[in-house]
């Protein structure tokens, strides 16, 4: 047991646990909190894997901007729900057994390939990582095209919305 | 020449009768100007054809005839056409002038001039006019509403006739027979309004027609054996030896059972026994047809056409060899009816009636006659019963007409026609009695001047002379009664003093009637000076027996003279002038009907026949008709299984409908189809939730299942 | 480093199984779209992983990642648009009583 590993497991224990908080928990705004939790594990996760710019972009939209939407949505539609009752449907074992099973399976899977068995090369020295994400996306013959694509998509996505949420009542 | 005009002969009348009823129905002059032209025409052209083959030396050797091809039958052809010889131009020769008579007749018998009757109906007699005159009204009579409409009818019936006449072929002889046959129906039941008339008319086709089907059966047979229905073509004498030697039923040769077959239609025609039932109500008829039918023209058709048959009849016969079958068989029916008739005569009181059944038994005389083999006795008799009994019928017509006057005018109605109604009538009525006389003394076979006698004598002869006696005595008999009841009949009419009111006014017809009488009488009287037998004593050899000569040498041979002998001619005075007597002797006294003893039940009911055959033959022809065929065979039986057949489809309709249509097509498959995908799609589409999560386990599940069996199953990653 | 890559990736399958289950099961709509948030989290942690692991030099597994960065806040954002407005038409927020998409 390195110490990276050790680091790796308890960070490991963190997503999980928060993970499972928010799908068990009866209250939606500790799901909510919950889900905070478990993202922020994995941007300590995406640092250990040296994808820095990724743990900070996971921080700053998926926590910052996507889960404070969530808290958004959930404090709008407080009025109902309240919190009362059984916040699982009453067949949840079949996904239960369903989780399981893939999980199984995938494990499994994962296992059975002696490839996935390695650990990480040494990063090659003189890869800014950094500077080579920026290239990738707005090249030519690297991701310009997805790039924008997307962009659009979150154009559509925030016209969609508005209009969704706008409710405009005949 | 003489070709061209014997195939015209019968067109006049025929195209008068079309003319008449198509465009001159309702003008009463026209009408009767074109059928008396039309049968002027044909008399002119009889006339002719008679004078040119008296001119022929050997005429029956060298008849007038032309046939043309008419119906190919394979690689032959069924041949028609004329035939003047010499039988068919004495006949041509009465025929036309009897009906000329008849014709101009009519046209003062149906009132010609007279007004129109006050209740006159179209369908019965008129019943006469009031007209008012020198002061007082009475009743005169009136013209006939169906006037233009008899002389078409008779136009038809002359056609008829001279069709039969010229035609030198069973077919064409058939045709004119049916063509009179249904004429004798329609100027029957001219006055179709009397039930009685109706029934006359229908009694007398039937009975005819029951003779025509075994002569069209004997013409059938007779083409048959022969492929031809030729006169020329059947008296062939090998041809007629063919059928003489040929055995055919009941034991006869073939001509014998084709010359019986012929005679039945003769039976029927000239009302022999036992078809002789419809003649006598005939006389429901106008008087024109009476004698046109019963004298002249229709029932001498019949006679004419046996005559014809004589070859064949007696095919295998000389004389002097007896009789074969079918002639002993014709003989008897001729006596036998000859006799009957006479009997039946003697009761009757109507003067047409009297009449009736003189023609029938005089019929009866000539068709004996025939049986025994005279064939020129038959024919004599035959034209000079038709002059005199048309005189004698239209005489009787005039006598009728000169009553209905008495009638209408006094207004005494009694039955015209009833002979005990009349008497003194010789004196208000001259005419008509001198020709009546004339008429009656023919029929009696008066001697010498009379043409009667000459052709009565004849056949006394030849009976005689060829020793059939029981023929003889039989048919002098008959003669005897002839002249009995004709006697009866002149002294009853004529004689005495008037016994009703209307015979006290009965007056004279006129003109249009009384010159045909005169005309008839004329011929009646010296018709029988051209058959004076040779030996006959006296007058015998003075003039040359020509009517023996010519129409005898219509035969291939010649037939002999038969021998004189003073029996059958003694007989033959005795018979008539005593039957004249004693008729004259016992009626110049009789008043009534109640003094008449000849009144006899059985007499007067015609012993009785019409209720044998109302009994034996319509009764159960009725009952077939209406209950066996009608009610039990078809409503009952047809009808029945009809019925049944109808109902038993129904019934396998409802059947099918209620037991397999409704249950099984529409509540199994058709019901039942749609049952089961109702309940499963209600089953089904509760899989379409329209709740998310719901949608997402299934899919997720079926995933990891499908992926367990793949890893399973299949194997490997 | 010395953890190797089978762990990242049992640890995405992990936090992909549970986000699976809370999708499944629970019943407030936002709740499901926290367990989706989980799973792209988890194809997020094993694009990250591959990229490490296989050659850092080429950028495409970080860029994967980005898109699927993108393409979760635009889905969050349309979703949860659209469960407000559910929301104010229907009163709830309960997934299973919005069926009108039924038979």
């Amino acid at each position: 047991m390195t110490v990276d590993q050790i680091i790796f497991i308890l960070c490991a224990a963190l997503i999980l646990g928060s993970a499972l908080m928010v799908v068990t928990t009866g209250k939606l705004i500790h799901a909510a909190l919950w889900l905070v939790a478990a993202l922020f594990g994995v941007a300590i996760l995406y640092a250990i894997l040296q994808a820095g710019f990724l743990a900070v972009v996971q921080v700053v939209v998926y926590i910052g901007a996507i889960a404070i939407l969530f808290i958004f949505a959930v404090m709008l539609t407080r009025r109902e729900m309240l919190d009362k009752g059984a916040q699982t449907r009453s067949n949840w074992w079949l996904p239960a057994l369903l989780g399981l099973l893939i999980l199984t399976g995938l494990v499994f899977l994962i296992i059975g390939q002696p490839a996935f068995g390695r650990t990480a090369a040494e990063m090659p020295l003189g890869v800014d990582t950094l500077r080579n994400l920026g290239m990738a996306l707005v090249s030519q013959n690297a991701f310009v095209l997805p790039f924008e694509v997307a962009s659009i998509l979150l154009l559509a996505a925030l016209v969609g919305a508005v209009f969704v949420a706008s409710g405009n009542n005949e | 020449m003489e070709k061209f005009i014997i195939w015209l002969l019968p067109l006049p009348p025929l195209l008068s009768f079309f003319v008449i009823l198509l465009f001159t129905n309702k003008r009463k002059a026209l009408s009767h100007g074109i059928a008396v032209g039309a049968a002027g025409l044909s008399w002119l052209g009889s006339m002719i054809i008679f004078i040119r083959a008296l001119g022929v030396e050997g005429f029956g050797k060298q008849v007038f005839g032309s046939s043309i091809n008419w119906l190919p039958t394979g690689s032959t052809w069924l041949k028609v056409g004329v035939q003047i010889d010499p039988l068919s131009a004495i006949v041509v020769f009465f025929v036309a002038w009897t009906v000329l008579a008849i014709f101009v007749y009519s046209i003062g018998y149906h009132n010609f001039g007279q007004p129109k009757g006050d209740h006159d109906v179209a369908g019965l007699p008129p019943q006469g006019a009031t007209v008012t005159e020198h002061g007082h009204k009475h009743s005169v009579p009136s013209i006939e509403p169906m006037y233009s409409r008899f002389f078409a009818f008779i136009s038809l019936f002359a056609f008829g006739m001279y069709t039969l006449v010229v035609s030198d072929n069973l077919l064409t002889l058939f045709v004119g027979w049916e063509i009179m046959g249904l004429c004798s129906y329609l100027l029957i039941g001219f006055w179709f309004g009397k039930p009685s008339a109706r029934n006359a008319a229908v009694k007398a086709f039937m009975t005819t027609r029951i003779g025509d089907v075994f002569m069209l059966l004997g013409i059938a047979f007779v083409y048959s054996f022969t492929s031809s229905l030729s006169f020329s073509e059947i008296f062939k004498p090998d041809m007629l030896q063919a059928l003489a030697s040929t055995p055919a039923f009941f034991g006869l040769s073939a001509a014998g059972i084709i010359g019986l077959l012929l005679f039945i239609g003769t039976v029927g025609k000239s009302a022999q026994w036992p078809l002789h039932v419809w003649l006598p109500d005939a006389m429901e008829g106008p008087t024109p047809v009476s004698a046109m039918i019963h004298a002249a023209t229709m029932v001498s058709a019949g006679v004419y056409m046996i005559i014809r048959m004589f070859p064949l009849i007696s095919a295998g016969w000389t004389e002097g060899m007896p009789l074969n079958t079918t002639m002993s068989i014709i003989a008897f029916i001729g006596a036998f009816t000859a006799l009957f008739a006479a009997t039946i005569a003697v009761a009757q009181n109507d003067i047409k009636r009297v009449l009736a059944y003189s023609t029938i038994s005089q019929l009866g005389f000539m068709i004996a006659a025939l049986g025994i083999g005279a064939y020129v006795a038959a024919a004599f008799h035959l034209v000079t019963h038709a002059f005199f009994k048309a005189l004698l019928f239209l005489g009787s017509g005039s006598v009728i007409h000169g009553m209905e006057h008495g009638v209408l005018h006094t207004g005494d109605h009694v039955d015209p026609q009833d002979m005990f109604n009349m008497g003194g009538l010789r004196k208000k009525m001259p005419i008509t009695f001198w020709t009546f006389l004339i008429g009656g003394f023919a029929l009696s076979g008066f001697p010498v001047l009379t043409a009667g006698f000459w052709s009565k004598d004849e056949i006394f002869a030849e009976t005689f002379g060829n020793g059939h006696l029981a023929v003889f005595i039989v048919l002098a008999v008959a003669a005897f009664l002839t002249a009995f009841y004709t006697m009866r009949q002149i002294t009853l009419t004529f004689f005495g003093e008037p016994r009703t009111k209307a015979a006290k006014h009965a007056s004279e017809t006129p003109w249009t009637m009384t010159v045909p009488l005169i005309v008839l009488a004329v011929f009646a009287v010296g018709f029988g000076w051209v058959g004076i037998p040779e030996h006959f004593p006296g007058l015998g050899g003075l003039i040359p027996n020509w009517f023996h000569e010519f129409v005898g040498g219509t035969l291939t041979e010649l037939p002999k003279a038969v021998e004189f002998s003073w029996v059958p001619l003694i007989t033959s005075l005795c018979v008539a002038l005593g039957g004249l007597f004693f008729g004259w002797l016992v009626y110049r006294k009789v008043k009534s009907p109640k003094q008449d003893f000849l009144q006899i039940p059985v007499l007067k009911n015609k012993w009785y026949f019409d209720e044998i055959y109302n009994f034996v033959f319509i009764k159960p022809a009725s009952w077939i008709a209406e209950k066996f065929t009608s009610l039990y065979m078809d409503q009952t039986v047809i009808d029945g299984l009809l019925h049944s057949v109808a109902r038993f489809s129904l019934f396998l309709g409802d059947a099918f409908r209620n037991y397999f249509d409704k249950p099984v097509i529409n509540e199994f498959f058709g019901d039942g189809t749609g049952n089961v995908v109702k309940a499963s799609g209600s089953g089904l589409r509760k899989i379409q939730a329209g709740r998310i999560q719901y949608y997402m386990v299934a899919s997720v599940t079926v995933l990891v299942i499908f992926a367990l069996l793949y890893y399973f199953l299949i194997g490997g990653l | 480093m010395s953890i190797p890559l089978s762990w990242y990736l049992i640890l995405a399958a992990a936090l992909f199984s549970i986000g699976l289950f809370g999708v499944l099961s629970r019943k407030n709509a936002i709740a499901i779209l926290l367990g989706v948030e989980l799973m792209l989290n988890a194809v997020n942690v094993n694009l990250v992983a591959f990229w490490r692991y296989q050659d850092p030099a080429k950028m495409a597994g970080q860029v994967f990642a980005i898109i699927v960065f993108a393409v979760a806040a635009a889905e969050v954002a349309v979703g949860l648009a659209l469960i407000i407005s559910v929301y104010r038409r229907r009163k709830t927020v309960v997934a299973d009583e919005i069926d009108l998409m039924k038979w």
